[in-house]
Formats: C-alpha cells, structure tokens, sequence
C-alpha cells in the first residue's frame, strides 16, 4: 500500500468525492480523505475549496491526523482567513493540553497561519509558552516570537515578547538558548538598529557554553551571534577563539565555516608575536581543506569563502596548494573557483607544479574551464616574475595549437606581461601577429591593437596592420575604436612619414562619424594635441606607464575586510556586501572587523600616522598630472590593468573639463587597485592643465599663521572603523594652552549623539581640559569642528614611542579607539628662554653622552629667518656666533613637565643642511625634538 | 531562513513542495531551470542562484534536485547541509531517495519535512528524534495500523529532543548487543601521464552499526592515532577526550551512523596500489587510432586488489572502439562516448590488459586531449594509511557486547591522466 494511491482520480471529480470523504463517520476514511488531501496540496494542486471540511476534522485525539489537518491549516488559512478563526478555539485549547508536544504543537502551527485576526489570539497562549515548564515548549515558543514578528512586528514589540525573548538567551537548556538566539537573529536582521542582540561578556560566556551543548544548527546561531561581537581586548578575543576552535573538527560543514568565520574575525585583535596566534593559523588550514571533499555543492560554497581566507591571510593554505588542484570530473563551477584560488597562491616555491597543471587544463574539453586557465598562466607570469618566462613559452605553445579561443585569451594575458615587463619578451610580437585573422572577440583585438601600437616601431608592416583594422571601424566594439585610435596616434608619433594619411582617417572617423562621446573627446583631443605641439603630444602619448601591479583582481582592502565579517553567508558567496544585493535589508549595518589592540601594530597603521609631519598619504593623493593624463590616454584596456588610485577622485575633477567622458570609461570597470606612490615617477612635465598645481597648493597651506605651526588635520578615525564615525584632527598651541582641533564626521546612516572623550596615560601628562561639547546631535553626512582644550596635569605613563596618545572616543553607537602621534612642539612652553649663563653651565653640566646630533636637510632659510621662525613655537635663541663662516644659534626650550633641551644649531651659509646638537637630562626626548625642529622649519 | 523546498527529478517536473512561511509560486523554479539549460550538464548546475526576490540554493542527488528558496541572507552551506539531511532521511525511511519512494510515501514525506524545519529554523534532524515522532513505513505497520486504527506518528515527546545527548533514545533494548565499525578509506589520486604521483590523498571514514542496550558509554583506541590529524567528529564525540589522550569516547547513536571522517594527506603515507601503463594514440588525417591499457599492482601491501573498473570519457570524435581484453568485459557507448572496462582481479602472474583500434570520425581533426582514465578498485581487510584500532571498551552496562572492525581501502577520485 503506497500513497501513490492518493493521486488517482475518478471520473466524478475529485473534489466532490474528498468532500464526501472527509464528511464520513469512520475515523479511518477521514484520515485516508485528509491524506489524500494533503498529497494533492504537494504537487501544487489547489484544493482549498475543501476547508470547511478538513477544518471539521480537526477536533481529534488521533495525534497522526491532527498533524494533518493543521499542515492543511497553514498552506490555506491565508486564502480563507473567515475560515481560519473557526480554528482557533482549538489551538489554544491544545496550548493547555498536558502532552507539551501537543502544546507546542499547538503553538508552533498557530504561528504559522498568517492571518491577522488568528495571531490576535496568539498572544496569551505564546507567553504561556513562552514561560513553560517544559524546554521543548519554550524553544518552540521562541521560534514563534520570530514567526509573529514577521506578521506584525508592532505587536511583538507592544506586548514586551522581545524581552522575554532576551531573557532565554539565559535559560538553562542550551536548545532554548540556540533558538533563542536564532530567532533575536532574524528579528535583528530586519531592524538593524535595534540593539537586540546586545552582547555582553555575561551573556558571551552563555552562549558559548551553550555551544558546546546544543545541536549543530543551534551551533551554527549561536557562532553567527558570536561573530557579531566586539570582544574589549585581545586577552578576551582569545579565550573566545580557544572555546570555538573544537568547533573546527565538526561534521558538518556549516558549523565549520561559521567558526571559521569567528576565528579569523577574532584574530584581528591577536597580536601576531602572540604563540597563539601562529597556533591559530596552523589549526585552520585542515578544517578547510577538509571541506574540499565533501560534496560539490558544500565545496563551491566553502571555495568561494577559501577565496576570501586566501586574500586576507595568504599564509594559511600556502602548503596546500595541491588540494586545489583540479579533477576532471569536478563541476564546472568548481573547477573555476579551484582554478581561481591556485592563482591566488601561486608563489615561486610552488609555480612549477603550478604550471604544469594549468598546461594540462588548457588542453581540456570545457571551453570556459580552457580560457581561464589560459589567462591564468598570464596572471601566473605577472606575478611570479622568475616565471615569466616559462609562462610566455607555454603562451606560444597554446598559440601554436590554433585553437581560436585559446589563441585569443593567450594574447589578452601576454598584452598584460608586456606591461609588466618591457623590453623583454617582444620577440614573440611575430608570433602574435601571425594570428591577426583569427581574432573575432573585442578583447583579444583591442589587445592584439595595443601591442601593435605600442611596438609600432618593431613591427615593419603595423601601419598596414592597423589599417585593416580600420576599415571596419563602425562594427567594432568601443573598445577596440578607442585603442586603434589610440594605437594609431602612436604610430603616426613613432612613423610620422608614412602614416599621416592613416591618422587623419581615424581622427575624423572618431569625431566626425561617432556618436561615442567618449571616443570623440579622445578624438578631439589627440587632434588639438597633434596640431598645437607634436612634441608634447610625443611626450604624452609615448609616456613611459606604470607598470602593472601584480595581483589585478584582488578585491578591495575595505570589501574584503567586510566580506570577511560575512563569511559564510551568501555576500561571500557573491563577494559583495549584503547591503547591495539582499531585498529587505533596510540599511544593513555594515560590519568591520575589530582592530588591532596590540599596541605595536596600532603604531604602524595608517590612520595613526604622525601629526607632525604632513600625512604621509599625500603623495600617493597627487599623482604627477603628466601621469594621470598618461593613464587616461593609453590604459582602456579593462579590468586586468590597475587605474589611477581612488583617492584621485576629487583631483581628478579638475581636470574632467579637459577629458570629457573618456574619463568615464576609464573609471568604469576598473579594479581600484592602488598601485603603491613609488610607481608612479613623475616622467612627464607636459603642463596640461595648469590649474591643478593651484589646487594641490590649497590642499597643503591650511596652517594658521599666528602661534606655533599647526599641522594639516589628518584622519585619525576612518569612518569603516568607527561605525561611520570619522574623526580627523592635529594639535595646536596658541598662547600659552593646547588644543586639539578636531573635525568629527558622520558617514553612517543614524544620527549620532552622546559624544564624549578620554585619553589613556600618556608621557607628558595631556589630558583634556574640557568634555567634548558637541552642541547638537550629530546628522548623517554632517561635520562639526570643535576645538577640545588640552593641559598637562594627566596622570603619566611613559609610551612607546614616546609621543604616542592613546584616544577613546565615545558616542550613542559605541565606543571607539584611536591612538595618533602629537608633535612635540605643542609642549613648548612659553617661559622656556634660559638666561645665558645658566645655559653655558648647564650645557657644560650635562655629560657628552647625553647629546644628540642630527642634519636637517634642505633647509633654505638664513640664521635670522631660522631664528624667529622657531621663536613662533617656543625655541628661544639665546646667543648666536660666527664661527669661521658659520653661524651658530644657541637655543633652549623647556617641555610642560619642566624638562629643558638645549641646542646648538649650525649653520653654513648656502648650504641647506644644518647640523643640530641636543643635550638633555632626558636624551630620549631628543628625537621628538628633533622632529619638531623638522616640522617647524620646514612649513 | 529556508522558506520552501521544492523537488524536481531530471526531465524538469516539479513534482513537490513544502513551504515553511508563506507560499511561493512555483514559477520561481523557471529561473532554476534557465540555470540548468545554461549548465548543459545536469551536474553543472550552479549551486546558489539569484532571482529578482529570492534566492536559490539547490543540490543534486540521486537524480534528483532539492532546490530550496531563501529569502534573507542564510548561509548557504547550512542549506545545503540541511537539504543533504532531508536526502538523508528520505533515504533512511524509504531505503531510497528517488522519486517513485517519495511520491509512494507523500505523506510521511510531508509530516517528516513539517518536522525537521519550524519557520525555516531546523527543528529534528536526528534519525532517531525523527523515527520516534513518524514511525517509517513498514508493510507490516501498515497491515496492523489499518486493523488496529492506530497512526505511525509518535504521540509522545521523543526523549532525545531536549536531553545533552539528543542523538540518542532512551530504553534502546536488544537481545544480541553488538557493536560494528567498518574502517573505509578512498584513495583521491591524480598521477600524470609518466606515472608519477600529482595528487594524492587518503579521505578516510569510521561507519558504525551499532546494537547496544541501555546508554553504553565507549572508548575507542588507535594504534597510531596520530595519523588523525585531521579529523571531523561525529557530535557524540567527545572532544576533550580526544585532546587530551586521543581516544573516541562517546555514548553511541542507535543503529547506523558515521563515527568520524578523517584526511590523510602527506604524501609518503599515501601509497598508490594500482599502475597503469597506458599509450592511447590518434594519427593525424587518418579515421583511427591505437588504445592500450595494461594494469598492474604497485603498493598493495600484499592484498588482492580487486573489484577493478576502468572508466574513460573519449573525445567526442570518437566513433566505435574495436578492443580485446585479456580479462574482463568492456562497453563503449557511442552516445556518452564513455568507455567501461570491468577487469574483476589483478592476477600478478598476468596482468590485465586492453588494446585495439580507435574509429574516429573521418575528417574531423585529431582530437586535442588524451582523455582521463578514472580508476576503481578495492582492497578487502586494509585500511591503506596504516590505521588499526586498538581496543573498544565499554563502561555503563553490564552485559558483554559482540564487537568487529572491518577495513576496507577503494578507490576515490582516481584519475590518470594520459
């Protein structure tokens, strides 16, 4: 007997032969009629006309056909909610049943059935639920809180369920915990701003003994709760690493990732000297390699995350480069990522095997599975350069097979290997151009254009070349229009003879016959550039580029660290934040991972670049214009070439008068890798657009003029670390008091409010003078200024380096941790003129090995100019000599907490160098000194 | 969290679905089956698809498609490991997981997915918490229920549900107490066209059986267990235990379950115990070529190596194959261009082997790639890493239980490449 019986029909129609059914005296046929029932509802067949009549057989103490009549309940009450009510007498008789897998049951259907005047009865039993005796009651009820918000998340709030919900998270049975937990998730993930799952080192350690103790679903909540906290130090973030890590052994694949994900969220924090932490990294590698060999579906996603791990922390799977290798019968999706992460980790060590592989792959049968292995050999050159060789010899052996789309991707990747090594592998060039006709994809001929272009000079017949190309020029794609106009201006600029004909042809197809905006401001451009001043237009065209950087794909340092807080989830499966692609979010809180609270590491990091000098990012802000123009003009080539940094943005906008929408394209698509500032040498002088220059200007001369210099403000704070706080400041000394001038902003989508601020121990004592007023909460997108009045009478702890302040800044959101450098100048004091003997006896006073000498370099200010410049911040020059053609300033300065310095500042006249000698009782403040000598003189 | 489960079998029909929350059309399945057209191959489906408004996530099994929709971010792998569980189940019930056993218990397909997921949240998973609340279909059941009028679902709180030891029930009672774990390992290979080694690893797994009265408590000891390394438990196991003497120690499941799986995977441990001599050649403007396949013992640690198969996906040129085994039978089938060679032993005395000529199809160009030989086999009373249990123990119960250990290494992914 089978219940394939129940979908035979009869002639009389089915319907009315159910109802006649369902309607009889015998248990048994209504049983036999409600199944049936339920057996047409799974294959989507409407029988919702029989309602009344299933509904009938609810009052029942056959447990077997209560269940069914209530499956039937919650796929039709929606559609019959008049109905539905009549229902409702017996659920919340059931509540109160003694059997609690009927109360729960009861419960558990109740809150299923999505009709607004049910879920009013709901409320009384579910708290009765709620507060159970029995465990199995309670964790059903919890889920149901979750189910009710969804219908109507007003009444949840009103009758106060989320508070009860709360307080299971401390129940005694650890499944009543996990669910608890599970449904406060999923209410949170619609109200991001709640604050529900407030997180506590109390409830912290609930939860994780609940982990130990609860199913591995609840396992798999409870870890994604975890993940969510911001433990206080790295004391705490370990213990909790060292209670999820047997996590890692579990069989299923989903409590593996989610710990994973807490692991190396965790880690962040662990300072990397610490033991643990390199325990830490050797104990996730076979967690994740065991996930390779479990099934394709499981492998795919726990790939797609491998590819996250492998770009934030490299040094976990670098041994493990062979599991990735790829098995014929793979899925074709899991060859892809496979072949992805091999990339990824290649090195030198291992670029042999790595090879070899890829070759063998390139032979195989799936097309797209071929391409990327082709590019991958591209990819494998640019990056390992002792490879590059090997990789072009196996280019040309895949070229030589003549398969069309082989040929092709081999000649995207070795354009690619041509920008990262010139002058090096332009032999093949022959090769390549042999295989002209067989190029059909836009890519592999706007590459295939690029290389004839830029080698025009090698190649005997690139203008004939080139000239096929352009007889199609309307067909083409728009990226193949903008690189043979560019190729061929580069050809005219190299061969200016033979080729004037050929340029004037496509600089009038590109302007006069586009519509392309893009390709007819290049056009235009080139053509003003050709006609004003061939020479410049030489120098500009034929620039030397930046070369290419070596990892063109890897995603965004901020995204990455985003998507590492998601792993698991399906934003790391598509590797995009889940606020740009799951519906419903409304305004996802963007996650970050902890920072660093070893204090070593927080010295290195960017936002606590010193004060005193000039933000060291600024270079890498302005790139030489020559550059940037060089860029705009020959790099159209896509994704694998990296663009000019992000940071150019507002620069740039100087500068899109001039560009029009070629600007656009190039932006567009582009991987916003930026190439580190040493790669950008400033080649060209060509003074295109001469507005620029005054910008750059602006951008440095903010300091005030009255009291000692002022530093431009730097961020100290950036917004992705702060929750969108950022906060930027630098410190000044006006008459005698300390500020610190500070510039908070709100990136975030919330009002901020509740500001306050505090600073740890520190060498001199700073503190503030004042609380943080900031007047009016602060909006989305708004700035305030406030200047937070500083003295020096904190309590002292000697820092490393010695002018480190450590800041903690607080606001309605949460408290955030900064720590920034102060140049020493701001604690000059004003009475720190020593009279003159007393100089001579103290300089003689303090033993030799207490001084410091130091050259300031390129320095072009007189004696005089020195000597008052630094009078502004408080050195006081006390005698000065000529000694055989040099000039001698004597000078001393006094520290807040009483400490003096004294110098001896050399100067020669039209040299630039001066020679500085500091002697002090405390020589460990020389250098800071010194510093503020630097700082002081040069702006 | 999961919101409906849809099953679809091969030829594309929706044959059911579960909803959790509230219905969702069945058109959104279209999206799915554009996927699957795009994919060619049915196992090539990409795992997770999106759709305007909800997502996709499905798995391929037996045949069949499990495709569930998810509406908010859910870890993926968490559906994916669900909807193994639900294959799991359906075929612990119904012995198989295929559409004519689903449709033929529809109903108890239906209590049992009701039962396993509560508004998407997973509810009982367990075999046992489930075979407590819905009894599986027996024909004797079904004879005494519709005499007796009684129903095959449990109306009683399954003990396991809230208890620390969810996996297990209370009152288990046998008459002949026995306990079997089955030591498996599959060599996952890939050795290149000189015979050398490319790849390899051991993936390893313990299965039990066991029939034990009471709430026995056992301790199982290795040899040399420190060639687990890398391991994954069963949640019974206790894992402190483990660390500390690297001894299993835990209050077993009912019936049948996987202990723990583990990875060998430096390669001096693992040996290779097949070779294949292979040279498989297309002559280029002509309509044939040569095959010949010789397979011999290499590392078999003096164990009969049997149960041997080799399969080969020729070049799509390929036509008929025209071969002579010493041993065996072979098929080719002209359609999948999948060549089968059932060997059976190696016999050292005279190794196996298989040649003959290749019919391509005439004018079309040689073929570009040497196909793969996929390589199975077996070895009886061997775990290829050297893995030996030590001693079981047992502490809690009285009565003296039968024990065994069985071993038994085959192949994996085992592919040479010529």
């Amino acid at each position: 007997m089978t219940d394939s019986k129940y979908f035979t029909t009869t002639k009389k129609g089915e319907i009315f032969e159910l109802k006649a059914e369902l309607n009889s005296d015998k248990k048994e046929k209504k049983k036999e009629a409600v199944k049936k029932v339920i057996a047409s509802m799974t294959v989507g067949k409407d029988v919702s006309a029989l309602f009344p009549d299933v509904v009938n057989c609810m009052q029942t103490d056959n447990l077997e056909l209560k269940k069914l009549v209530y499956l039937y309940l919650m796929n039709y009450a929606k559609s019959q909610p008049d109905m539905a009510i009549m229902a409702v007498n017996t659920f919340v008789k059931d509540c109160e049943d003694p059997n609690p897998l009927i109360r729960a049951l009861a419960v558990r259907t109740m809150g299923c059935i999505r009709v607004d005047k049910i879920t009013e009865y709901l409320c009384e039993p579910l708290r009765k639920c709620l507060k159970d005796e029995d465990p199995y009651v309670r964790k059903t009820a919890a889920v149901c809180v979750a189910k009710l918000h969804d219908i109507n998340a007003q009444l949840v709030e009103d009758q106060g369920f989320l508070d009860t919900l709360k307080d299971l998270i401390s129940d005694s049975n650890p499944m009543v915990v996990a669910n608890a937990v599970a449904a406060l998730s999923e209410i949170a993930e619609s109200h991001p701003s709640s604050n529900l799952l407030d997180l506590n080192p109390q409830s912290i350690n609930k939860l994780l003994t609940a982990l130990n103790e609860c199913t591995e679903w609840g396992q798999i909540f409870i870890l994604d709760c975890l993940a969510n906290y911001m433990p206080k130090d790295d004391r705490e973030a370990q213990s909790i690493c060292e209670r999820v890590t047997p996590r890692l052994s579990h069989a299923n694949s989903a409590v593996v990732l989610s710990a994973v994900k807490v692991l190396m969220k965790f880690m962040e924090m662990l300072s990397k000297d610490l033991d643990y932490y390199g325990t830490l990294l050797k104990k996730l590698a076979p967690p994740l390699v065991t996930l390779l060999s479990a099934e394709p579906e499981l492998q795919y996603v726990a790939l797609r995350n491998i590819n996250l791990i492998v770009q934030k922390r490299p040094e976990i799977l670098k041994h493990e480069m062979k599991v990735f290798f790829v098995k014929y019968n793979d899925p074709i999706y899991v060859k892809l990522e496979k072949l992805d992460i091999m990339i990824r980790l290649a090195s030198q060590a291992n670029i042999a095997q790595v090879l070899a592989e890829l070759k063998e792959y390139a032979t195989e049968v799936d097309v797209d599975f071929v391409r990327k292995a082709v590019r991958a050999i591209g990819r494998c050159a640019i990056k390992v350069e002792q490879s590059a060789e090997r990789c072009v010899s196996t280019l040309l052996d895949l070229i030589q097979t003549k398969v069309n789309y082989v040929v092709q991707e081999a000649i995207v990747v070795i354009k690619d290997i041509f920008r990262k090594y010139p002058n090096k592998y332009e032999s093949v060039i022959a090769t390549l151009c042999e295989n002209l006709d067989s190029l059909d994809e836009p890519e592999a001929r706007a590459a295939m254009i690029w290389i004839v272009g830029e080698y025009a000079e090698r190649i005997d017949n690139a203008d004939e070349l080139l000239e096929s190309f352009l007889e199609g020029f309307h067909d083409e794609s728009t990226q193949v229009q903008l690189q043979l106009l560019t190729a061929i201006v580069k050809l005219f600029l190299k061969k200016p003879t033979e080729t004037q004909e050929l340029v004037q042809q496509v600089l009038s197809l590109a302007t006069q016959d586009s519509d392309n905006p893009d390709l007819r401001d290049r056009g235009y451009i080139y053509w003003r550039l050709l006609s004003t001043d061939p020479v410049a237009a030489k120098e500009v065209v034929l620039a030397e580029k930046p070369l290419i950087s070596e990892e063109t794909d890897l995603i965004e340092p901020t995204l990455l660290d985003e998507l590492i807080c998601y792993i698991g989830t399906l934003a790391s499966v598509y590797h995009k934040p889940p606020s740009a692609f799951v519906e419903g979010s409304r305004g996802v809180v963007h996650k970050s991972l902890p920072p660093r609270t070893g204090s070593s590491e927080s010295a290195e990091s960017p936002e606590a670049a010193p004060t005193g000098a000039p933000p060291s990012e600024q270079p890498a802000v302005i790139p030489a214009q020559g550059d940037l123009l060089g860029d705009l003009l020959n790099l159209d080539l896509g994704p694998p070439v990296s663009g000019p940094p992000m940071t150019t943005a507002s620069v740039q906008m100087g500068a899109v008068d001039l560009l029009g929408g070629g600007l656009d394209s190039l932006m567009g698509g582009t991987n916003f890798a930026a190439p580190p500032a040493g790669t950008m040498p400033a080649t060209l002088s060509a003074p295109i657009g001469g507005g620029l220059g005054d910008l750059f200007d602006l951008t440095s001369g903010v300091g005030t003029l009255s009291g000692s210099y002022v530093a431009p403000k730097a961020v100290w704070l950036p917004a992705m670390k702060a929750k969108g706080l950022e906060i930027s400041g630098t410190f000044t000394r006006q008459v005698g008091s300390i500020s610190m001038d500070l510039l908070l902003t709100n990136k975030a989508l919330q009002v901020m409010s509740d500001f306050a601020i505090q600073f740890n121990r520190n060498s001199f004592g700073l503190a503030p003078a004042a609380p943080l007023q900031v007047h009016a909460p602060l909006s989305p997108n708004q700035t305030v200024e406030i200047s937070l009045p500083l003295n020096t009478v904190g309590s002292v702890m000697k820092m490393d380096p010695l002018n480190n302040l450590q800041v903690a800044v607080k606001n309605n959101i949460d408290v955030f941790y900064f720590s920034t450098l102060y140049p020493l100048h701001i604690l000059f004091v004003e009475d720190g003129k020593m009279e003159r003997q007393m100089f001579l006896a103290t300089w003689k006073d303090i033993p030799n090995e207490n001084e410091a000498q130091f050259q300031i370099k390129d320095c072009p200010l007189n004696a005089e100019a020195v000597s008052s410049k630094l009078q502004g911040s408080n050195i006081f020059t006390i005698a000065k000599r000529n000694v055989e053609g040099q000039d001698m300033l004597y000078q001393s300065l006094k520290l807040t907490n009483g400490i003096w310095v004294l110098a001896e500042l050399r100067i020669q006249p039209g040299n630039p160098n001066f020679t500085l000698s500091l002697k002090c009782r405390a020589p460990e403040v020389s250098q800071h000194v010194y510093q503020a000598y630097e700082t002081v003189l040069k702006n | 969290m999961i919101h409906s489960l849809f099953l679809i079998n091969c030829s594309g029909d929706i044959f059911l679905e579960k909803h959790w929350k509230s219905v969702v059309s069945q058109s959104v399945c279209d999206y799915f089956f554009e996927a699957q057209e795009k994919a060619a191959d049915v196992e090539n489906v990409p795992p997770v698809i999106s759709t305007p408004h909800h997502y996709l996530i499905s798995i391929y099994r037996d045949k069949l498609f499990f495709v569930s929709v998810i509406q908010t971010e859910v870890p993926p792998l968490f559906v994916i490991e669900f909807l193994h569980r639900v294959a799991d189940t359906f075929q612990d019930y119904f012995g198989e997981c295929s559409e004519a056993a689903i449709k033929d218990n529809v109903v108890i397909v239906y209590e049992l997915l009701e039962e396993m997921l509560d508004n998407g949240f997973p509810l009982a998973t367990e075999s046992n918490i489930l075979k407590e609340l819905i009894k599986p279909p027996t024909i004797l059941r079904s004879v005494v229920n519709s005499i007796t009028g009684s129903s095959n679902v449990g109306d009683t709180l399954p003990t396991g549900q809230l208890s620390n030891i969810p996996w297990r029930r209370a009152g288990v009672k046998y008459t002949n107490n026995e306990a079997y774990f089955d030591v498996i390992e599959e060599i996952d290979a890939i050795i290149d066209k000189s015979g050398s080694t490319v790849f390899a690893e051991i993936q390893g797994v313990i299965d039990a059986c066991i029939k034990l009265s009471g709430m026995p408590d056992l301790s199982l000891s290795f040899m040399n267990p420190r060639l687990l390394d890398d391991v994954s438990f069963h949640p019974c196991i206790r894992f402190k235990r483990w660390e500390s003497e690297r001894v299993l120690s835990f209050i077993p499941p009912d019936g049948n379950f996987r202990l723990i799986s583990y990875r060998v995977s430096s390669q001096n441990l693992v040996a290779i115990p097949v070779y294949v001599k292979h040279s498989i050649s297309f002559k280029e403007n002509s309509s044939c070529g040569r095959f010949d396949i010789t397979i011999g013992p290499k590392q078999n640690m003096g164990k009969t190596i049997e149960g041997i198969t080799v399969t080969v996906h020729m070049p799509k040129v390929v036509l008929n194959m025209n071969l002579t085994p010493t041993q065996g039978s072979y098929t080719f089938d002209p359609v999948t261009k999948v060549l089968t060679w059932d060997v059976g032993k190696i016999t050292p005395q005279k190794l196996p082997s298989l040649k003959g000529l290749v019919n391509l199809q005439s004018g079309a160009p040689k073929p570009e790639e040497n196909p793969s030989l996929n390589i199975q086999f077996k070895i009886q009373q061997l775990a290829i890493s050297g893995l030996k249990v030590n001693r079981l123990d047992m502490y809690g119960e009285k009565y003296k239980p039968f024990k065994g250990v069985k071993y038994i290494t085959k192949a994996g992914k085992f592919q040479v490449r010529t």
